[in-house]
């Protein structure tokens, strides 16, 4: 089976989110970016289908939001193949419809059996890209996976529901996948696989034409006015857990 | 139907109306109120008309009952929907970001050429456009958007709205699909129900609920020793899960379970959106988190900004205290 896995950058939450000057869009000159959480998981998850099934993995992304060291690593994780997508600023991701267009046409050589792609991205305002992917490929979807079982032209995938249910469902190929979750967590690999792949990696580059802008302005960006309702408990550690069994003693939870 | 009308896709969960629905019929009600629309429901199934009752808080129900949508199948439901919303073309359609949601809507606004938003938290009518608050980047970003053109595909998050169960006089129309449907790619199977024999985190008066932030799953024993102090039990965000370290009957959101006990301790938590799903109506929130911006706090009754792993133990010691 040859899979195709689409991985995107997003900014990593742990660093401080600036917002720019024109107050409309994060200051991507100071965001630090990291692998979309989900698309290392549908990465993930090709790795195990190609470990059981056999077959390709080739990984798409686009050249912005400091790739190189994501491909880099799924290079070392196992992908076979690495496209990337040259954009105009590399700075800043585009938004889901324009992203979406810039990876059909790119997908649409590499003969995909299955097109597996992180279900979704927590900086996705403008639609998502999963399903938009599916639909300029002309490609069956469903999304918010977890988990992939091969079968013969088609494939298992488990589709969460609230309540931790699972729909089972079965899907014909070609299809696109959103995966929210690889039936393993995603492996790790030790720096020095990462290093020698960085020598030995070579990314193809496909030029894809840009594609045109959502019909949605942004007109301010903002952090929300954070703790608003918590009351901060300041101290030493101890301390803290001291007024902590009070709240508790005072709340009736602890008699 | 009018221009000014305001449709939402209404689902079902476990055979009844799901919470969001109610919460998107509310959302409907204040916006019509500013466009002069009514609030049509739309509710795709095999029998949906014996949930439309509880549906009246719109002015119209349109029950769509087909064989075929007896499940959840993402090109079915987009056909119909694609169908029912040209048909109707309301001023905005207000669509759950739910596992039904995220499969149709962005691929619906594509189909019908409309402009589509993720994460709505709040909608206002500004001039000819609509002014949409969205919240991205797992709760740390607002956005306010202008989204011209109709109709609005709004996909709502979760606790957004005040729910409005109001019943009224609604209109109820079950029709077959208009489109014709057949089995497509993606056919559904079977649901998998969790496994049972785990304790069941939704009857437990106290919560330790643990994330990312315990690190390793040798730390997630001092975590149990506290809940057991507490006499409670260990609830989980949904990377814990996915790292295989408990349970998903411990998961507590989005895709895990709604829980509302008397005490949730969050250790480690950031507080996504769909992890506030599950945990915000809990009666007393205590949150511990390293950083200060993180969302949970915005949630949490009481916010400790420190390293959990410092906390658990003079914790467990201070509750012993004060049992004596
Ligand atoms: C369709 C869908 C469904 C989802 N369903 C769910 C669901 O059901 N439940 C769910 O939880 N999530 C769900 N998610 C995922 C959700 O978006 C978040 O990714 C997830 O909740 C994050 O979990 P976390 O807070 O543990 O991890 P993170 O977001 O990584 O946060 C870890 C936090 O720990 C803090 N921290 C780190 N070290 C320490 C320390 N030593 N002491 C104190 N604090 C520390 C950090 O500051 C950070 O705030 C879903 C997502 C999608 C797209
Ligand atoms: N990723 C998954 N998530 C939930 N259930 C699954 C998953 N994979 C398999 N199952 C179910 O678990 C049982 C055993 O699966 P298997 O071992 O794949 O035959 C069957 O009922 C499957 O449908």
């Amino acid at each position: 089976m040859n899979i195709v896995v689409v991985v995107r950058q997003v900014p990593d939450l742990i660093e401080p989110l600036e917002i720019a000057e024109s107050g409309t869009s994060l200051d991507f000159d100071e965001v630090s970016f990291l692998v979309n959480e989900t698309d290392d998981h549908a990465l993930e998850q090709a790795l195990l289908l190609k470990e059981a099934g056999g077959g390709t993995v080739t990984v798409v992304a686009l050249d912005c939001g400091e790739v190189d060291d994501t491909l880099y690593t799924a290079a070392a994780k196992g992908a076979d193949k690495i496209v990337k997508i040259p954009v105009e600023d590399e700075l800043r991701p585009p938004a889901p419809p324009a992203a979406a267009a810039l990876f059909a046409e790119a997908v649409k050589g590499l003969q995909a059996d299955l097109v597996l792609v992180g279900s979704s991205a927590h900086d996705e305002l403008e639609g998502m890209l999963a399903p938009l992917l599916a639909l300029k490929l002309q490609l069956p979807y469903v999304g918010v996976i977890r988990g992939v079982r091969a079968g013969d032209g088609s494939v298992t995938a488990f589709k969460e529901f609230p309540g931790a249910v699972m729909a089972k469902m079965n899907v014909k190929l070609p299809a696109v996948l959103g995966i929210l979750a690889a039936d393993q967590p995603p492996r790790y690999v030790p720096v020095s696989r990462i290093k020698a792949a960085t020598k030995s990696t070579e990314f193809e580059e496909v030029e894809v034409a840009a594609a045109a802008a959502p019909g949605v302005t942004v007109q301010r960006m903002y952090h929300p006015a954070a703790g608003e309702r918590a009351e901060m408990l300041e101290g030493s550690e101890e301390e803290v857990a001291a007024k902590i069994a009070e709240i508790l003693v005072e709340k009736g939870i602890l008699k | 139907m009018s221009a000014q009308d305001i449709l939402v896709v209404a689902e079902t969960n476990q055979d009844a109306p799901a919470d969001i629905t109610f919460e998107l019929l509310g959302g409907a009600r204040e916006l019509a109120g500013a466009t002069g629309g009514q609030v049509v429901a739309v509710l795709l199934g095999s029998d949906g008309v014996k949930h439309a009752a509880a549906l009246s808080a719109a002015d119209r129900i349109l029950v769509i009952d087909d064989p075929q949508l007896a499940a959840f199948s993402p090109d079915a439901y987009v056909a119909v929907l694609e169908h029912v919303i040209s048909a109707e073309g309301p001023r905005a359609v207000l669509v759950g970001c739910t596992t039904i949601g995220y499969d149709v809507a962005p691929t619906l606004a594509a189909k019908l050429n409309a402009p589509v938003v993720n994460g709505c938290k709040a909608v206002a009518v500004e001039g000819d456009a609509l002014k949409v608050t969205c919240g991205l980047c797992g709760g740390k970003i607002l956005a306010d958007v202008a989204v011209a053109g109709s109709p609005a595909i709004l996909m709502t998050l979760p606790g957004s709205f005040r729910p409005s169960e109001a019943a009224g006089q609604a209109q109820v129309e079950t029709k077959a699909s208009p489109v014709p449907l057949q089995p497509g790619a993606v056919t559904f199977e079977q649901m998998i129900m969790p496994e049972a024999g785990d304790v069941d985190i939704m009857q437990q008066d106290v919560l330790v609920a643990i994330g990312r932030g315990i690190q390793q799953e040798g730390n997630i024993e001092m975590a149990q020793e506290l809940a057991e102090t507490l006499g409670g039990e260990l609830a989980a965000s949904r990377p814990i899960v996915d790292q295989g370290w408990l349970p998903t009957t411990r998961q507590v959101g989005k895709s895990g379970m709604i829980v509302k006990p008397k005490l949730y301790l969050a250790l480690g938590i950031s507080g996504a959106p769909e992890h506030q799903e599950g945990m915000s109506g809990s009666d007393v929130i205590i949150a511990v988190n390293t950083d200060p911006s993180a969302p949970i706090f915005d949630v949490a009754h009481y916010g400790v900004e420190m390293d959990l792993l410092d906390l658990v133990e003079p914790l467990v010691e201070a509750i012993n205290a004060k049992k004596g």
